[in-house]
């Protein structure tokens, strides 16, 4: 493939504002996911194993955690001479400037970056979702049909299926019809937020739906749904891997625990297709006398003394002696002291719950949540905690 | 303030009885603590001491080495200016490799020449330590010393094989003999030895004028008398590993939690070359307790009082005692481990047991099934 053939540019400004206190301070591709990840890096390491080296990151909604994650792209190889990984935020020019009004007016205002690569073929992609996919298939299959664009597919139940864009296609894989949200879905397979666009074919668009007054300039809202219906050549892309959207606290805290079962759908330890992530580069865990851990998913510099079942705990998380941590998800430097209880529960980076407390229960349907930073003293009730 | 100092890590003949341990990697990249080689602890002691320019004089078996240290950037060592210089020896011929670490110095001078550190610090790298060298050179100008040599109070002993040192009231070391010396003293030398670039270009060029090409042994164990050599104190965690008995010790002495803090915590953390494993998994049934576990491992069986580095599977109903797993071992279902140290890469068969004895583990070499 030539360097610059196919160039990715990745969406990753979004707030998560159903991730409440979790994206107060930070965006939602930079949560922590899975023990020792950001949510972005599955994205960025799905680029490094496909063979794209050029990467485009737009940022906007509170960029300063992810931007630090980010760096310069060297945990995921892209700190290129050539090409490589760039953070594109919103800009002013010599006549304003705005912010990004809407996922395909981001990429329009960098249409710029775009052609000093002189792509044929861009690739949108977000940086809210969890899964390993070869970018390089989808490539293939879109020059092998000819198209002007592809979308990734996925199955979903028929229950689920009106919380996404919803595509019909006819049996060779051409989409005919395309709805965002559909109360009555026609069928359930649903778009990845993953497109493949020629690029003469996207930018011609882009530049026309900017034009027109009253767009939201949104790839699902406008974009696709005008190609279509102007009879571009669309087609879908199917996956048959995991795949999920973490942009709620209950879909978080799942597919955290989706990550434990002895066949997980996700497959972590893969040696072939390694997520990469920005190493905190901190000693070996800690087990203590007394401990137990059982089911669970534990990273580097934790040091747990008490009991651990089913859970995942990012680095540096402290479990003092006698406390219980069940079904929950403990972020980075999140530190739990003695005799305290967390049952379905996901603790934020670095906050702390002291002795005795109890955040969570067992037979709660929500999942409690400890906000980054946050203290969880004896005399806070859990409602407090809730809500903060 | 510009940091005027530069480290050197000498790996040239450095005592090493680390049997297969070392058959195929130099002293220095003896891997250690779950995840780390054993020139971590310098190498970041000297970064977080603000050392901006570091050469390692690399000897023999340096494959791992140069693998490891990469260009440097898990030390924050691929910089300008300064960074990270490994300097492989160059041998003329084949008797060269006998010559001493002198010879090293002096084909390097050009080296020495053209940094703007005013002082060096020469270090080997097999001392498991956290040192703060800015102290080192802060009494190193008070003292008014030709050379500060770090060393430790061990009044128990330790079992790896350290130089042993007398130091007067005044802090001037006045006798320092081979660890087989029969010197009635509680201090070790921690072979790190800071004094002026001026004087070590010196010392290189007048001993092998005179004939004479080891470093420590030539030009300063035999001028105690007219040079100044001081002791500094070092406080803190130390482990000599350059036996087996030592590396054993040193290592299962991490399993105390204030010595598993300190070493890699203070004054500053300890930094090795990034992998990208995943969490470790510990599955239904994993049973683990005291013990130290790396990244990437899948547990499900029993671990006790023992080490796992990163990528370690332990098979349902193994048991893991007393022992330390290199790298990617693998323990089958039903395997016992009892005071064993496992190189890199080894197997074990479903329901086989290893015993070694408590103060002379069993050693499996790289690779090997069992």
């Amino acid at each position: 493939m030539r360097a610059n053939e196919c160039i990715a540019m990745l969406l990753a400004g979004g707030e998560g504002r159903r991730l409440g206190v979790l994206t107060k301070d930070l965006a939602k591709p930079a949560v922590p996911f899975g023990g020792k990840y950001r949510i972005i890096d599955f994205t960025l390491s799905n680029c490094a194993h496909s063979g794209i080296e050029t990467v485009g990151v737009l940022t906007q909604y509170q960029p300063l955690v992810l931007t630090q994650h980010l760096g310069i792209g060297t945990p995921w190889g892209l700190d290129r001479r050539e090409g490589g990984m760039h953070v594109l935020p919103p800009y002013v020019r010599q006549k304003g400037g705005t912010w990004y009004k809407g996922t395909a007016n981001a990429i329009y205002q960098n249409i710029g970056f775009i052609e000093r690569y002189d792509p044929e073929y861009v690739l949108i992609i977000s940086g809210d979702h969890i899964y390993k996919m070869n970018y390089d298939l989808l490539l293939e299959a879109h020059k092998k049909s000819r198209a002007d664009a592809t979308i990734a597919v996925i199955s979903v139940p028929w229950a689920e299926a009106s919380r996404f864009g919803i595509l019909s296609v006819d049996e060779e894989g051409r989409i005919v019809d395309f709805a965002e949200k559909p109360k009555k879905p026609a069928s359930n397979l649903a778009s990845m937020g993953v497109y493949m666009f020629s690029w003469q074919v996207l930018k011609d668009a882009l530049v026309r739906d900017e034009a027109e007054k009253g767009s939201s300039n949104d790839f699902g809202k406008d974009i696709i749904p005008r190609l279509l219906e102007e009879g571009a050549r669309m087609y879908s892309y199917r996956f048959d891997g995991y795949w999920k959207d973490v942009g709620t606290i209950d879909s978080l805290w799942e597919s955290n625990m989706d990550l434990l079962e002895d066949e997980p759908q996700l497959e972590l330890n893969d040696r072939d297709w390694r997520i990469f992530s920005a190493s905190p580069n901190q000693p070996a865990q800690y087990i203590a006398p007394g401990a137990r851990v059982q089911s669970a998913l534990i990273n580097e510099g934790c040091v747990v003394e008490g009991e651990v079942t089913r859970s995942v705990l990012f680095p540096g998380v402290r479990v003092g002696e006698g406390s219980v941590v069940v079904d929950s998800v403990l972020m980075p430097g999140a530190t739990v002291g003695k005799n305290a209880r967390i049952v379905r529960a996901i603790v934020g980076e670095r906050a702390r719950v002291e002795d005795g407390c109890q955040v969570g229960a067992p037979d709660s349907e929500e999942i409690a949540v400890v906000g980054d930073g946050e203290t969880v003293r004896a005399e806070i009730e859990l409602q407090e905690v809730e809500s903060a | 303030m510009k940091m005027p100092l530069m480290g050197v890590i000498n790996l040239i003949h450095e005592a090493d009885e680390m049997a297969s341990l070392t058959a195929n990697r130099c002293l220095a990249t003896v891997p250690f603590g779950g995840r780390y080689r054993l020139i971590d602890f310098v190498l970041s002691s000297m970064v977080n001491s603000g050392i901006p320019r570091v050469a390692v004089f690399a000897h023999t078996k340096y494959r791992s080495l140069v693998d490891h240290l990469g260009s440097g950037s898990n030390w924050d060592l691929h910089r300008k200016p300064g960074g990270l210089f490994v300097l492989p020896p160059s041998f003329e011929d084949q008797t060269d490799y006998g010559k001493g670490d002198l010879y090293h110095f002096f084909r390097n001078r050009d080296f020495f020449a053209r940094s703007p550190a005013e002082y060096v610090v020469i270090s080997r790298s097999h001392m498991v330590c956290n040192v703060d060298f800015t102290k080192v050179l802060e009494q190193h100008r008070e003292s008014g010393a030709d050379i500060t040599a770090v060393c430790s109070r061990e009044p128990e002993g330790l079992p790896g094989l350290a130089r042993k040192a007398r130091v007067n009231e005044a802090g001037r070391i006045v006798e320092m003999q081979d660890h087989f010396g029969r010197l009635n003293t509680d201090v070790v030398s921690m072979e790190m030895y800071l004094l002026s670039r001026e004087l070590l270009l010196d010392l290189v060029e007048t001993s092998l004028a005179q004939g004479r090409d080891h470093f420590v042994r030539h030009a300063i164990l035999s001028r105690l008398q007219q040079l100044r050599v001081h002791a500094y104190m070092h406080e803190g965690v130390l482990g000599v590993v350059n036996n087996i008995a030592a590396y054993y010790r040193h290592s299962m002495e991490l399993l105390q939690p204030d010595v598993w803090h300190e070493l890699f915590n203070r004054p500053g953390k300890i930094y090795t070359k990034v992998k990208d494993e995943p969490p470790t998994h510990y599955r239904t049934g994993a049973n683990v307790s005291h013990s130290l576990v790396a990244n990437g491992c899948d547990i499900e069986g029993t671990v006790t009082n023992s080490i796992l580095f990163r990528g370690v599977k332990v098979g349902p109903g193994a048991v893991v005692r007393n022992s330390i797993v290199m790298q990617n071992g693998v323990i089958g279902a039903g395997g016992v481990l009892d005071n064993c140290i496992l190189d890199k890469e080894v197997e074990i068969r479903p329901a086989q047991q290893l015993r070694g004895a408590l103060d002379l583990p069993f050693l499996a070499v790289k690779r090997k099934v069992i």
